[in-house]
């Protein structure tokens, strides 16, 4: 490398970490945003959840049957103008509508909120624009070290959430986790795995890098969007089932949790979003396989790395088959996604720092 | 009943022992019609997919043996246990990647065992350093795999029977499905169902008429899908299990300008698989021309390997032309369908020893073992034949060696490289004679010296002889016991061979898994009934309802598309006469209830 292409590099290094940090503060804008958000949005008494469920109580579960809109044109006759699909939901679930958001209805809330997504895309940008700057720099894939693996990781999340945001998915309620998660991430990385740009060492010379690091860290992103939904759904599920059960939840946790989307809501965006990356991460873990394969003389070898990701599979694979199985629906299956989702990140963080294998050089 | 009067609801009902009463009958009311609700999803949804109803028989039926043996594979082919072994399965992988396998690495289970010497006896039990071969390990994944053939052959024969069948005939209360919507129109039911039917035929779902409505089903390949998926995990396994019982895999160390030719004796280790036959190994030979390795200069990673590359002259079968190839790193050199991996590298000095006569007993390219990233290296030079002493007596010499490509300089730290490269190589060599120990018929590390029956050349101290050699330099032993000259310095690499069967198997297991996982996972078995009967008053009643058993239901909104298409054949009449909700009871036949705007918009689920 000529001396002048190293201090362009090294230029480029310098003006990643500086975006990295301009997107962090953005960052932690659309944090207070989102706060604010949740805040004004507190001020609303809603009341829905409890409402519709002692209501559902009342009329017997069977009560909410078909209902069609009609538009009366006067005379007790009836215009349809184009069919309307109803629908309902499986017997013995409840039937509870989707919390209104965070801003709770709220004229003020929902500015705020918008605010937040606003700062949150920009801080996106800013974000992805250091990725960049960075893989400009080391003039490779950005995927060499935890460092990068961190940044990587936090954009994806980020990105994929603007994406259902963009395709008007009901993920509104997922803004101030991620942006809080994505702040630790960024944190983290910042401080303990930093990491000056460099090149690779020679095993991970190979195009095999760009397919399988890349699908990785995407599932990983996308698996703790999942993560996040199974969580809230364990938490409004409960908050649900006591009011069906006529208990009184916290102030704090009804103020909370009523403005989530429904349980069943929750559930089945965490099933969506999981069973949609499954087999992304069959592929990746195929794809590591390979080129185990060409690097190392064995296409699986046992090596933590490889046994972590394997684990990881076969737990997804157990949520999958618990949610087709009748008697592990709800939170059980809630639980095993978790506990897939937790061997992915001691994948990441655990394996890379305490374990060490063949793939250490991915270290800090 | 009385905890529905704590619920926190805006407008408190009253205590009133009527109204609780009117509330009681109301639940058995709705008991009965979800009751109802289930009868008629399961009716409609039957043979929806071949998943195996969680019922499995919690006692032994029948008597003796044969019901044992049938109780225990209805349970062992059940979802529930399969769920139960596949989180075994997972946990069970979780101890090899804590405790070192031998399988991985020999050098880190000694090390294990050295430091936790307490829990050796219990690991061994267990097979810790084993896990993936063990007898436990084993059990869960062969058991998990019967199971799994257990519960795909009758699948698959469910799934051909399914393929023939009809889908079935509309339920008889559409509005109880999740997904329903109708309208009345002034066509006749037989104009609609014509409609109907083309109309889903042209969406290539599978349909049929029956009486007054039209039955069709679509995405047998979710089915397909997810009978392929779990067949192909099945070939997989057969893959992998071949694989590791037909591989063969040696390690051989080659200096540069020499050469590998693959028989088993030229290797330094061999791994074979259980039903291997050294008759398998492929002739072909190599011979390594030159070597290359590039390090980082500067900045913090300096040091750190870029890029390693053997250039090698391959003579494929006996005597085949010879032909220049390349290994790197990430490239084997496949041949004759084993293939040749660059591992490691290194530098071996060149030593020559003479005796006291100045005669040349001894001229070697002497392979030392890197120790760090920047190769510092250590090993042993071993004079084994033709040395006399002054005296006459046959001995041996032995050197313990060490050797630094970049020293840091005379008097600055110690016998540690500074870079990989050879910028200041420098040779450090402790002597001794007297019986190596080779002939003990005992296995050797050649990269040891074994000092029990040797003694030490001392300088005039009294102390063990050590000297420090430049390339080029040679150094006399005490008392004229002859020289050592550092001649220069050969390159090494280590190549490893492996012979690895069943892996074009295994990657088109592989491949046909993520297929029929992804036709599993996204695509949607669904029928669809359309029902047009004409109404009491001679107007044309149209109702479609749907029924799904993926979770992922676009149900709704695949309803909404195929309605408004219909809707434009059959367009709503252009009044409708008063109506009344429907009794509960209600036959298909009735009008559509019409009530006041208020919708339930609760996206159906199916499980
Ligand atoms: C090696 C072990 C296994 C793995 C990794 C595995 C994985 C999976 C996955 C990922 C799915 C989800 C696909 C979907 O929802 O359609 C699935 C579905 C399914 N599996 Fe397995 N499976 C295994 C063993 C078994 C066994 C032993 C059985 C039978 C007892 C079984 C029966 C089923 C059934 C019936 C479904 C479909 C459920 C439905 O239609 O929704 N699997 N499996």
């Amino acid at each position: 490398m000529t001396p002048l292409a190293a201090a362009t590099n090294e230029n480029l290094a310098q003006i990643s970490n500086y975006l990295v940090y301009s997107s962090m503060a953005v960052y932690t804008l659309a944090f207070l945003a989102h706060i604010a958000e949740w805040i004004f949005g507190s001020r609303s008494k809603v009341g829905r959840t409890a409402a519709a469920l002692t209501a559902t109580q009342a009329a017997g579960a069977g009560a909410p049957a078909v209902r069609v809109r009609a538009t009366r044109a006067g005379g007790g006759t009836a215009v349809l103008d184009r069919p309307k699909v109803v629908t309902r939901s499986a017997a013995g679930t409840r039937d509870v509508p989707d919390g209104p958001g965070a801003a709770g209805g709220t004229e003020q809330g929902d500015l705020y909120g918008r605010i937040a997504i606003s700062l949150t895309a920009l801080a996106f940008l800013i974000e992805a624009a250091g990725v960049v700057a960075r893989a400009a720099s080391v003039q490779r894939a950005p995927w060499g070290n935890m460092y990068e693996f961190s940044l990587t990781f936090s954009t994806v999340a980020v990105g994929a959430y603007l994406a259902l945001l963009a395709l008007k998915k009901n993920v509104r309620w997922l803004g101030l986790i991620l942006v809080t998660t994505v702040l630790l991430d960024l944190g983290i990385a910042v401080t303990w795995l930093y990491t000056d740009s460099d090149q690779l060492v020679p095993a991970l010379h190979s195009y095999w890098l760009w397919i399988h690091v890349s699908t990785a860290i995407f599932c990983g992103a996308v698996f703790y969007i999942g993560a996040a939904g199974a969580v809230l759904y364990l938490f409004r599920d409960s908050y649900e089932a006591k009011l069906a059960g006529g208990g009184k939840p916290g102030r704090f946790a009804t103020s909370v949790l009523e403005r989530f989307p429904s349980a069943a809501s929750l559930d089945k965006f965490s099933y969506r979003v999981n069973a949609a990356v499954f087999p992304l991460w069959t592929f990746t873990i195929i794809a590591g396989a390979i080129w185990a394969g060409d690097a190392w003389g064995r296409y699986w070898g046992w090596d933590p790395k490889e046994v972590w990701s394997f684990v990881t599979w076969v737990a997804y694979a157990c949520y999958l088959h618990a949610r087709a199985t009748a008697g592990w629906k709800g939170r059980k299956a809630a639980y095993l996604a978790l506990f897939a989702f937790a061997c992915w990140i001691w994948n990441y963080y655990g394996v890379n720092i305490l374990l060490n294998g063949k793939h250490s050089y991915a270290g800090i | 009943m009385s905890t529905t009067d704590n619920a926190p609801t805006e407008a408190p009902r009253s205590e009133d022992s009527a109204e609780a009463a009117a509330q009681a009958d109301a639940h058995a009311q709705a008991d009965a019609n979800a009751q109802a609700d289930a009868r008629a999803e399961a009716a409609a949804g039957a043979q929806l997919s071949t998943a195996p109803l969680d019922d499995s028989p919690a006692d032994p039926v029948g008597i003796g043996v044969f019901g044992w043996v049938r109780w225990f594979w209805r349970q062992l082919t059940s979802m529930r246990v399969a769920l139960i072994l596949l989180f075994l399965l997972s946990l069970g992988s979780i101890p090899g990647s804590l405790i070192p396998q031998t399988q991985v690495d020999e050098l880190k289970v000694a090390a294990w065992k050295q430091e936790h010497a307490s829990w050796v006896g219990i690991a061994e039990k267990l097979q810790l350093f084993d896990v993936y071969s063990s007898v436990w390990f084993s059990a869960i994944y062969i058991l998990l795999f019967v199971s799994l053939i257990g519960c795909i052959l009758p699948r698959s024969w469910q799934f051909v029977g399914q393929l023939r069948d009809r889908p079935p005939a509309a339920p008889k209360r559409l509005d109880r499905l999740p997904a329903y919507t109708t309208w009345r129109t002034e066509k006749s039911p037989d104009e609609v169902l014509t409609h109907a039917r083309t109309l889903l035929g042209g969406r290539r779902f599978r349909t049929e008429a029956a009486g007054s409505s039209v039955a069709s089903e679509k995405g047998y390949l979710r089915e397909a899908g997810n009978l392929a998926f779990h067949i192909a995990l099945i070939v997989m396994l057969v893959a992998f299990a071949w694989g590791q019982l037909f591989k063969s895999e040696g390690g051989k160390l080659v200096l540069r300008g020499k050469g590998f030719s693959n028989t088993l004796t030229q290797y330094d280790d061999f791994k074979p698989g259980g039903l291997f036959n050294s008759d398998d190994l492929p002739p072909f030979s190599f011979t390594l021309d030159k070597f290359d390795a590039t390090f980082e200069k500067s900045g913090p990673q300096k040091g750190t390997p870029r890029d390693f590359k053997a250039y090698v002259t391959l003579s494929e079968g006996v005597d085949g032309t010879p032909q220049k190839r390349e290994i790197e790193v990430n490239t084997p050199l496949e041949v004759e369908g084993s293939k040749v991996y660059l591992l490691g590298h290194g530098y071996a000095p060149v030593i020559s020893v003479t005796d006291p006569n100045g005669k040349v007993i001894f001229k070697d390219a002497v392979p030392m073992l890197p120790q760090d990233a920047n190769l510092t290296s250590s090993g042993a030079v071993k004079v084994t034949d033709g040395y006399k002493d002054k005296n006459g007596k046959k001995e041996q010499l032995g050197f313990n060696a060490w050797f630094v490509p970049t020293y840091a300089g005379e008097g600055k730290g110690t016998m540690f490289s500074q870079f990989p490269e050879l910028d200041f190589p420098v040779l450090a060599l402790n002597a001794y004679h007297g019986s190596l120990g080779v002939d003990s018929g005992l296995p050797q590390n050649v990269y040891q010296l074994d000092t029990s029956k040797m003694e030490k050349f001392t300088d005039e101290n009294g102390e063990l002889f050590k000297r420090k050699l430049l390339p080029g330099e040679t150094m006399s032993l005490p008392d004229g016991a002859g020289t050592v000259k550092f001649e220069g310095i050969e390159r090494w690499a280590t190549f490893s061979v492996t012979h690895q069967p069943g892996s074009g198997l295994a990657l088109a297991g592989a491949i046909a898994a993520i297929g029929g996982l992804a036709a599993s996972l996204f695509i949607q078995r669904r029928r669809i009934w359309v029902r047009a009967v004409t109404g009491p008053d001679g107007v044309t009643v149209v109702e479609m309802a749907g029924l799904g058993r993926s979770e992922s239901a676009r149900l709704p909104e695949e309803l909404t598309v195929l309605a408004e298409a219909l809707h434009r054949q059959a367009p709503s009449a252009a009044s409708a006469p008063p109506v009344e909700a429907p009794p509960v009871e209600a036959p298909p036949v009735e009008a559509p209830p019409v009530e006041e705007p208020a919708e339930v918009e609760v996206e159906g689920e199916r499980g």
